[in-house]
């Protein structure tokens, strides 16, 4: 092997053995960028060493034990670091030489901890997501910026400053119980689905790196649900993410334009990935209860995997799943989603009527799918005129190029038939 | 990107050995493994190629052949399928796995990357052929 491969083999074992790590270590030292530091010189000592004398039989506990030596060694040389952690002083030290001799694997709920953590409300939504993918995406700062396209430094800012307040906030190690632990998990599920949706909304453009992101998102959520396994919303997020990403290649177009959804090649859709996400909505499902906000959408996308052709669509049921998901999380988006499948379901009337109550929605006033929406079904009833100019209202409104030429044709064809 | 670790067959296993108890929770816990660090998609071991056939091709000829077939070493007794970042974190994981013929067992993983059919120079038999697996897979769901 070349250096050049040892690294990218050691980088590999990192990638795998980080979260666990640091997530072990933060119960040991109890401070997140105290144990990532340790992890981090657990590293750089592995890089020293494996060249030349080969990764060990068991990369993780050599890690691990590597990095615990570091932390009895630095506390006993009075180090910067003990000073700062004096109030833990001689307890810590004993613990820790116990630690270096345990053979424990970290257990799940270090890394349960680790995640609750990373994804603490303390902390800003985007130091949330720098943090989570920095400790247990095992992402580097270099990647995460690159995938958010802000400079690297920017992102190394947000994580020092995310542990800086952690720390200051003494954020406690154990695991919060009832509504508390339920509030944690929902955070941790948006941090999740946040870093899918900049990846998934990225797919039009040919930046791997950020596209990347909605895998790394769904490990994320995958390692997650087996963390949290009687939690139904985990394995609904999981089952609307992979069914979301099975339809990754088929939402672009040959010239990069984004095709609707049923427009779009549906061979091109990844049945594995539809299959995992119907088995994890299932899994939800079997948890029993009422349906939560992924739960709903993960059975409304489920709908659409299921339907071979878009006219085998079950648009009846999608419309009672947008009308439950809208009484659990009121949103003018979710009411246009509706429209569009009462549309589908119930006829253009029932479409035009909810949609009627959404024109002075001051959250859609910009939004050019509402005019566009309404266009179509204002054509649905054969009132031209009137879909005409919706379509013109949507062309002026949108900022895609290549949707305002569509909708300008749209709006010239309404013209003729009217 | 999609991996497919590939478990070559032995003598032993091809004699259709099941494997020993502490052998099957050494496996379990590395399922387990993969389950829980997220990058586990699929798996399934294989029964000995006595209990296959194989159809062989040759010449305008097409003949039909009961195992068991005798190069063990090329046969596969298993494999799973791995979502990773890299070559080199496909290599980590197969570098963990408990010897599936007993350790100290001459055994031999092959880890190949998925063949996407994006990764086909787009044709019309190419598309055809999307349409035809496309109909297959959804017949299977029902």
């Amino acid at each position: 092997m070349t250096d050049d491969q040892t690294h990218r083999a050691i980088e590999a074992v990192w990638r795998i053995e980080a979260p666990k790590l640091v997530a072990a270590l933060a119960r040991l030292v109890r401070d997140v960028g105290l144990a990532e530091e340790l992890a981090q010189d657990a590293l750089v000592a592995a890089l020293e060493r494996w060249p030349h004398a080969g990764v060990p039989e068991n990369p993780g506990a050599w890690l691990m034990a590597t990095a615990k030596h570091r932390a009895v060694d630095l506390l006993r040389r009075g180090t910067r670091f003990a000073r700062k952690h004096e109030e833990l002083g001689r307890e810590l030290v004993l613990q820790l030489e116990t630690a270096v001799n345990e053979d424990d694997d970290p257990v799940g709920d270090d890394l349960l901890r680790l995640i609750l953590i990373a994804c603490h409300p303390v902390l800003s939504t985007d130091a949330r997501v720098a943090l989570t993918l920095r400790l247990l995406g095992g992402l580097t700062t270099e990647e995460i910026a690159r995938a958010f396209l802000v400079p690297a430094a920017t992102i190394a800012q947000r994580i020092v400053r995310a542990k800086r307040t952690l720390s200051e906030a003494r954020v406690p190690f154990e695991l919060p119980e009832g509504d508390a632990l339920d509030a944690r998990i929902a955070s941790v599920l948006e941090v999740i689905y946040l870093v899918f949706n900049e990846g998934y909304t990225a797919t039009a453009g040919e930046d791997w790196m950020r596209t990347a992101l909605c895998e790394d998102a769904l490990r994320l959520g995958r390692v997650f649900a087996e963390l949290v396994p009687r939690e139904p919303e985990a394995h609904g997020l999981v089952a609307l993410m992979e069914i979301q990403a099975s339809r990754m290649r088929a939402r672009i177009g040959p010239s990069g334009e984004p095709v609707l959804l049923l427009d779009q090649d549906r061979t091109r859709w990844d049945r594995l990935l539809i299959r995992r996400g119907l088995a994890a909505l299932a899994r939800a499902d079997a948890l029993g209860g009422a349906y939560g906000p992924y739960m709903l959408q993960a059975a409304i996308v489920a709908c659409h995997a299921r339907a071979r052709l878009p006219e085998q669509t079950d648009w009846v049921r999608i419309a009672a799943l947008y009308d439950a998901l809208g009484q659990l999380t009121p949103s003018p988006v979710v009411e246009l989603n509706r429209a569009v499948a009462v549309t589908m379901a119930f006829g253009p009337a029932a479409g035009l009527a909810i949609l009627d109550t959404l024109v002075d929605e001051p959250a859609l006033a910009a939004y050019h799918l509402l005019p566009s929406v309404r266009g179509d079904v204002l054509v649905r009833l054969g009132r031209h005129d009137e879909a005409r100019a919706e379509f013109e209202r949507a062309a002026a409104m949108t900022k895609n190029a290549r949707e305002r030429t569509l909708l300008r044709a749209r709006a010239v064809a309404c013209a003729e038939r009217a | 990107m999609r991996f497919m670790m590939i478990v070559k067959a032995n003598p032993e296993s091809e004699a259709g050995a099941m494997p020993e108890d502490a052998m099957l929770d050494a496996m379990g816990r590395y399922n387990e493994e993969l389950t829980k660090a997220g990058v586990l998609l699929d798996l399934a071991g294989l029964q000995p190629s006595s209990k296959g056939v194989r159809v062989q091709f040759k010449g305008d000829k097409r003949s039909v052949i009961d195992g068991p077939f005798t190069e063990s070493k090329e046969l596969i007794a298993g494999y799973w399928l791995i979502q990773v970042k890299s070559k080199e974190e496909a290599v980590a994981w197969a570098l963990r796995v408990p010897n599936p013929h007993g350790e100290g067992a001459e055994t031999n993983i092959e880890l190949r990357p998925l063949f996407e059919l994006d990764d086909l120079a787009p044709s019309e038999a190419v598309e055809r052929m999307r349409e035809r697996l496309h109909k297959f897979d959804a017949s299977r769901q029902k």
